[in-house]
């Protein structure tokens, strides 16, 4: 064999060894360096001194942050993490490099506005990010949209909400439900049908499939709740009417207090239980609900999402 | 290693301290002086942060700009000057020469490097009156710079093997911009989908990870390095400067040189 034909041959295999052991080293290095990234990027937590460092680059910085911070919260996520302390500087460093950068508002503030492990449990620092994209983006009606939103779901104060969703239908072009929403405010803030209504235009005005799961659960559980509270109102008054608690379901359809037996989302019947509790059959298929679970139950610290079909 | 592998590797430290290469030690040694005087009279209680933080960065920085821009010109110089043919016309062989010059650069940036880390150590040692255990990381730092360096001198050599200095040096420059990301580019890579997520992944895994070298912040805080990190990374490095000086030594050999 030529001395030329033997160095290539024994160049080649090193150099495919080389690149496979280095890839398996990196997978580890990988490992053991979870974390240790965002750790050292937040060493630096003004965004004026990255602007400056980004050369005048800050555009493709900010895409550099925003991911980083999707990446944060969804490892948090799936650890299912109780803490995001990470997340608000992150997005607030986002927003700061390019204050155009819609989509770090309205996925930001979902990620940061509801309670763990859902979110980071921080509806302040959610609206002041939306506040600070309506001031950069002031006409983007979805992110009036958003913070009527929040102020609707997370801090249950139906005034603000009010004001924020009248605010984004002074915006050219906003969605007609804006107008709706905020008449629905004032008068019916804090049912259900408002709530759903919210959730509905939510699924209606996304493509992004995590969110529109995410509503779908939400309009499921709401169905869930809706549903317990009526059959507990008809047990409550099957007790009133014969001084006794229903045996079955079937007992308050066949007193006409119910025009057949009630199913969920999922189509399984609602459970009766001997002290007039009304029970959802699976609670772990309706994350979120609020009515109809067992005394004591926990919800999975993953909840289950389902397609809306 | 072979004699003449030890004979060009030397041949290359002493072309480069004779190029002056050295001489940036001079603007290391004012830089240096310059943040540990300063920063104590402009600022509070961050003036060993500083010196480590300043004095890392610039060691990596240094070395980086001088491993790229020696390590284009090491073939292609020896080519423009005809140098090449009477170093060839001797019993050499080509990935001898390929290897020897990978140690010469290696060589002359680790005597750098060494210089460079007593200065870090005399400016930290000015502005914190004395030395702490936690400062032994900076060592692991510096270590992991030369890691770094051991993988840039092959890059720079693997495209000076068949390109021109100047495409080299733009080519060397952009992967060690794209290293210091590769973070982020699996970042990307894990975000996208399908075949994308497949070719982003595996340009991911291609590129230097320079970021899983860079400890700089974490040791100026004081922050342990694990010993499982320093293997891997060691083991990393030395397999991807393998791995790009396999390519150099291949098209090398191949290259038409008349």
């Amino acid at each position: 064999m030529r001395a030329s034909r033997r160095v290539t041959i024994t160049a080649s295999v090193l150099l495919l060894g080389c690149m496979l052991g280095s890839a398996v080293l990196l997978h580890r290095v990988d490992k053991v360096r979870t974390g240790a990234t965002l750790q050292e990027v937040l060493y630096i937590t003004s965004p004026k001194v990255l602007k400056c460092m980004s050369l005048g680059y800050e555009g493709l910085l900010a895409d550099v942050y925003w991911t980083r911070a999707v990446q944060y919260f969804g490892r948090k996520h799936m650890a299912y993490a109780q803490h995001y302390d990470l997340l608000a500087p992150l997005l607030e460093i986002t927003t700061a490099l390019d204050p155009h950068l819609i989509v770090a508002y309205q996925f930001g503030a979902s990620f940061l506005a509801p309670r763990p492990p859902n979110g980071a449990g921080m509806p302040e620092r959610a609206i002041q990010l939306m506040e600070y994209g309506i001031q950069n983006n002031p006409d983007d009606w979805k992110l009036y949209y958003n913070l009527g939103f929040i102020y609707y779901m997370d801090k249950k104060d139906y005034a603000s909400a009010a004001e924020a969703f009248e605010r984004g239908t002074k915006v050219a072009n906003a969605h007609p439900f804006m107008k709706i929403l905020a008449a629905q405010m004032a008068q019916h803030a804090g049912d259900l049908q408002t709530a759903r209504m919210l959730w509905l235009a939510t699924y209606q005005t996304t493509q992004e499939k995590q969110i529109r799961a995410n509503a779908v659960a939400h309009l499921r559980a709401l169905q869930v709740d809706e549903d317990v509270m009526h059959l507990q109102d008809a047990v409550t008054q099957y007790g009133r009417r014969t001084g006794h608690l229903p045996s079955s379901i079937s007992s308050l359809v066949a007193a006409g207090m119910l025009r057949g037996i009630p199913v969920d989302p999922d189509g399984h019947p609602y459970k009766l239980m001997p002290d007039g509790r009304i029970e959802v059959r699976q609670p772990d298929d309706f994350p979120f609900i609020e009515k109809g679970m067992p005394p004591g139950y926990k919800p999975p610290s993953k909840p289950k999402f389902k397609s809306l079909e | 290693m072979s004699a003449r592998i030890v004979h060009i590797a030397s041949n290359t430290f002493r072309e480069a301290v004779r190029d002056r290469v050295l001489y940036n030690l001079i603007a290391f040694a004012l830089l240096l002086s310059g943040a540990a005087i300063l920063v104590g009279q402009i600022s509070m209680d961050i003036e060993k942060l500083v010196v480590i933080n300043l004095g890392l960065t610039a060691v990596a920085l240094f070395g980086v700009v001088i491993a790229i821009f020696i390590g284009i010109g090491l073939v292609s110089k020896e080519i423009e000057k005809r140098t090449l043919y009477t170093v060839l016309s001797r019993p050499v062989r080509r990935w001898e020469f390929i290897v020897g010059k990978f140690f010469g650069l290696a060589g002359t940036l680790f005597v750098n490097t060494f210089f460079m880390a007593i200065g870090v150590f005399g400016a930290l040692l000015y502005v914190a009156h004395r030395f702490n255990k936690p400062d032994a990381w900076v060592l692991v730092a510096l270590y992991f710079i030369i890691l770094q360096f051991l993988m840039i001198c092959a890059v720079a050599l693997l495209f000076s093997s068949f390109s021109s200095p100047l495409l080299s040096a733009v080519f060397a420059f952009a992967l060690f911009v794209i290293g210091s990301f590769a973070e982020d580019l699996r970042g990307f890579a894990a975000m996208a989908h399908g075949i994308s997520r497949w070719l982003a992944t595996g340009a991911a895994y291609l590129v230097p990870n320079f970021s899983a070298l860079n400890v700089i912040s974490s040791v100026a805080h004081e922050q342990a390095v694990s010993g499982q990190l320093i293997w891997y990374n060691t083991g990393y490095a030395l397999l991807y400067a393998a791995m790009a000086l396999c390519g150099a030594v291949l098209i090398f050999e191949h290259r038409d040189l008349k």
